[in-house]
């Protein structure tokens, strides 16, 4: 019985491969089943090789600004094949260390497009034909993809979709980005730093809109001043594609329409879960909008079948992914009788959210606005890049932490940031967080300095009109 | 090996008591069933054994400390042949720690018991919890120690603290006599009027008699049902009784046919012989009274469990033990914890009449004065008769005032034809 598994599960990105590595360390026979790279979109499409790109303009940025740090630098320019080259090797170096993992944990790896044939069974078909598996548990994460806008099916060449946007042949003169959730912005953020003239269109009232409001402000201000033209509660009505550009009918947010000529477009109006073709219907699984339903341990309605990441409800994030892979693994070494583990379900509040433009976004928990929304009394407090020592001497002088806390009980319910290297810092709030921690151990902490984390612990003393620095 | 000797809980409800006095001293060798020190718990004092032999090789509560957790280690044994090691570093069987349950222990690990050991925290079990739980228990009220942690490792964390205070909180004041001994009682701090006065410390009976009937009155809606009881055949029987049962030893006081007679009346009138706990009410199948009995240290109440079928000289001969031996402090706690009902007999001090307070979770009182001779009418003629006031105090939650008036007359017939008491 070589193709009978405790656990096959589908999909490997950041969730799927994290589920497969948990269980098999608790001892289960398990396969992974990928009709693409390993790693998923994630690590082959998404999340690393962005960083990539963005790492490369991030450094172009600083040497056009080279004088700023009393440097001299001539002939600065990109070589943008050269950019995207280091993207993909990034992404291909990631790639074969998830084909080590699977080896090490002795999973055995179906590459095929993968399809539920009844409970408990599958079938996995590629080039060389079809293979049956069959599983005592299946975990369903077939991650998600780019969602079409109607009227501008993404073509490869005028009009993109993230997937486009991470290779391109040349720089586009003229970009256009509809929505400006953390893809539309990165990537926006990307191209204005290569040199194209850039134009976010958000049919929200602000950008960023998950975020603080304030942070959408903070960021909208600075994008601006880098030369972005932001459009915000406006949409696209119509798009125009020919050989040499797209013209694009832009409703403003007085109602007023405008004809405006772009070279590329690049759409990012949110995801679609892969549940299409992969035997759900048939099994008679719950989906809403083609989102599956999950308990807290991601089990669906159907006995043995688990679904994780981008096709069950959001937040869709790699990391909440990944954390769900972890748990579901874990549910399931439990349900075949291992008792030393014990899965515990994901506080949602808790899972922390990170943007890559620049300046960087980062949060974790309620808004300001979301806080009140909710009833509570709110304590909040905000510090100023200004007005920390290594920020200036960085020469990223730009940005705040802004943190969020219930006036009665002290729970720290949010914190949200902007500016250099907020990505690496938000975690400090999500482990305080996680541990329910209030504002006194936060001021009790030490933070060293001079680090930018000092900030977070000044944007807590403000909160109680404690700071020091300010 | 070292091990730790702790707090002891005398009685289910203890929680804390005070080290009213050492009888040993470090370095002494004691053998099991040695007395170690004298506990004063809130009702008496008690004599603590040692379970294990050993020298003592460590006092760490002074005596006459006041509120030692049940739990704390008090002193720490060396087995004999033993170096005790300086610093504990396991507690042993004898004390064996409550660790959580195993299948809430995962792989995070509780603390190991190492680490419990040599951390002196003073009163007892480390709770688990996480900041703001801890925060929202103290703003709540909730005792974390009542709560199972949800968290990793059984940590509790904010959603049980949440959902312990919206349900679940142990809040039955009524029906669990005793607990919460640690709750301060009615702390009014007197004015000062300079009028020259000398304080006495209270003692923990005293703060417990504080307590309790403070609950009483403010939590209980008393009623007050009170008859006239003739005791001339009563008097006469006993005078009988006593003659006959003289070479027994035995001597019946009038006090012992009336624990009977409410005993009898109780079973003839269960709807008296409840407690009122909460959502629900206890009703008893057997009827134990508690005596009040005046000790030194404060009123104390001494049961005679199964009052209706006891024999009257059984009774006598208990209450005589129970009262010695609650002047002396010596009441162990089941000698004096529960009851289905109580007895107050206030007449050997000529009080004529009176009303008792309910002793929780019980539900009445019998509060019984004076017999003495009064004029009264017999069979339509003015006569000369022994009578008493007899005054009972119910709680109206759990029984009605009709039912009260049964049990009364139940009583006052038992009496006034007392051969039932002897049947």
């Amino acid at each position: 019985m070589a193709n009978d598994y405790d656990l096959v599960v589908l999909g490997s990105g950041p969730g799927g491969y994290v589920a497969a590595i948990r269980a098999a360390q608790l001892g289960l026979k398990v396969a992974i089943v990928e009709r693409e790279n390993l790693g998923g979109i994630c690590l082959n499409w998404g999340c690393i090789p962005t960083k990539a790109l963005l790492r490369s303009a991030e450094v172009f940025h600083t040497m056009k600004h080279a004088a700023a740090y009393g440097l001299a630098a001539d002939n600065i320019r990109a070589d943008l094949d050269a950019v995207v080259k280091r993207s993909r090797s990034v992404a291909k170096q990631l790639n074969q260390g998830i084909a080590h993992l699977m080896k090490k944990n002795k999973i055995t790896v179906h590459m095929g497009a993968g399809r539920l044939t009844a409970p408990r069974k599958l079938e996995v078909q590629n080039d060389k034909g079809t293979q049956a598996l069959s599983a005592k548990h299946i975990i369903v994460a077939t991650g998600a993809r780019a969602r079409d806008l109607p009227f501008a099916p993404a073509d490869g060449q005028r009009v993109w979709t993230y997937r486009h946007a991470m290779t391109p042949k040349e720089l586009p003169t003229k970009l256009l980005v509809i929505g400006s959730g953390a893809i539309g912005i990165e990537f926006a953020s990307f191209y204005n730093d290569m040199g194209s003239e850039v134009t976010v269109v958000e049919m929200l009232g602000r950008i960023v809109p998950v975020e603080d409001e304030d942070v959408s402000a903070f960021l909208e201000r600075a994008l601006v001043k880098q030369g972005m033209q932001i459009l915000t509660g406006a949409g696209v009505e119509a798009i125009n594609v020919s050989s040499v550009g797209i013209s694009a009918k832009i409703k403003s947010k007085d109602g007023k329409m405008a004809e405006m000529a772009f070279s590329h477009v690049i759409v990012a109006v949110g995801i679609a879960p892969n549940t299409e073709s992969i035997g759900l219907e048939a099994l008679g699984i719950k989906t809403e909008r083609g989102i599956i339903a999950v308990d807290d341990y991601g089990q669906t309605n159907v006995s043995g079948v688990w679904a994780i990441g981008d096709v069950t409800p959001g937040p869709w994030l790699a990391h909440k992914a990944s954390h769900e892979g972890v748990i579901a693994a874990e549910a399931i070494a439990k349900a075949l009788g291992n008792k030393d583990v014990h899965p515990h379900a994901m506080d949602k509040a808790n899972i922390p959210g990170c943007t890559y433009c620049h300046p960087q976004v980062a949060s974790v928990g309620l808004t300001e606005a979301k806080a009140k929304a909710a009833g509570y009394a709110v304590k909040a407090g905000t510090f100023p890049f200004m007005g920390n020592g290594k920020a200036i001497a960085l020469g990223e002088p730009e940005g705040f932490i802004k943190t969020v806390f219930d006036a009665n009980t002290g729970e720290l319910l949010g914190a949200h940031m902007i500016g250099a290297e907020v990505t690496e810092l938000i975690q400090g709030y999500v482990v305080g967080k996680t541990l329910e921690t209030t504002e006194t151990e936060l001021m009790a902490t030490v933070f060293p300095h001079p680090t930018l984390s000092e900030m977070m612990h000044e944007s807590v003393l403000a909160a109680y009109g404690k700071a020091l620095h300010i | 090996m070292a091990i730790e000797i702790k707090m002891p809980a005398l009685s289910p409800t203890m929680e804390e008591g005070t080290l009213a006095k050492w009888l040993v001293k470090v370095g002494q060798s004691v053998a099991s069933g040695d007395i170690l020190a004298e506990i004063e718990t809130d009702k008496a004092t008690m004599e603590f054994e040692a379970v294990d032999e050993g020298v003592i090789t460590a006092i760490s509560v002074a005596e006459g400390s006041e509120g030692v957790k049940v739990g704390t280690v008090i002193a720490t044994l060396a087995v004999e042949g033993e170096v005790a090691d300086p610093v504990p570093s396991a507690p042993v069987a004898a004390s064996a720690p409550t660790l959580p349950a195993a299948d809430s222990a995962p792989d995070t690990a509780t603390p190991p018991p190492a680490a419990r050991a040599s951390s002196p925290a003073a009163n007892g079990d480390r709770v688990i919890a996480s900041p703001l739980a801890k925060r929202i228990a103290a703003q709540a009220g909730v005792d974390l120690r009542s709560i199972t942690g949800t968290g990793p490792g059984g940590r509790i964390v904010k959603a049980d603290v949440e959902a312990a205070s919206r349900g679940a909180a142990p809040r039955l004041a009524t029906a669990v006599p005793a607990v919460g001994a640690s709750q301060p009682t009615v702390a009014a701090v007197a004015p000062d009027f300079g009028i020259p006065y000398e304080s006495e410390k209270l003692n923990n009976v005293r703060k417990t008699i504080a307590r309790r009937l403070t609950e009483a009155k403010q939590t209980i809606p008393h009623i007050y049902l009170t008859v006239d009881v003739r005791l001339d055949a009563l008097l006469k029987l006993r005078g009988e009784l006593n003659t006959a049962l003289e070479a027994d030893g035995v001597k019946l006081s009038v006090n012992d046919l009336l624990i009977k007679a409410l005993g009898k009346a109780l079973l003839r009138v269960p709807k008296c012989n409840v407690s009122f706990a909460g959502d629900e009410l206890r009703k008893y199948a057997r009827a134990d009274v508690s005596v009040a009995v005046a000790a030194p240290s404060g009123l104390i109440t001494p049961i005679i469990v199964d009052a209706a079928n006891k024999g009257l000289a059984q009774i006598s001969t208990e209450m005589k033990v129970l009262a010695e031996k609650a002047k002396s402090g010596k009441l162990q706690p089941h000698e004096y914890q529960g009851g289905t009902a109580s007895l107050s007999n206030l007449g050997m001090f000529g009080i004529k009449q009176f009303e008792a307070v309910i002793n929780p979770p019980q539900a009445m009182i019998m509060a019984v004065g004076a017999g003495e001779q009064r004029p009264y009418v017999v069979d339509g003629a003015l006569a000369i008769a022994s009578v008493m006031c007899a005054t009972g105090s119910f709680d109206h939650r759990a029984i009605d005032g009709a039912d009260g008036a049964q049990l009364m007359q139940a009583f006052k017939d038992l009496v006034e034809q007392p051969l039932g008491l002897v049947a």
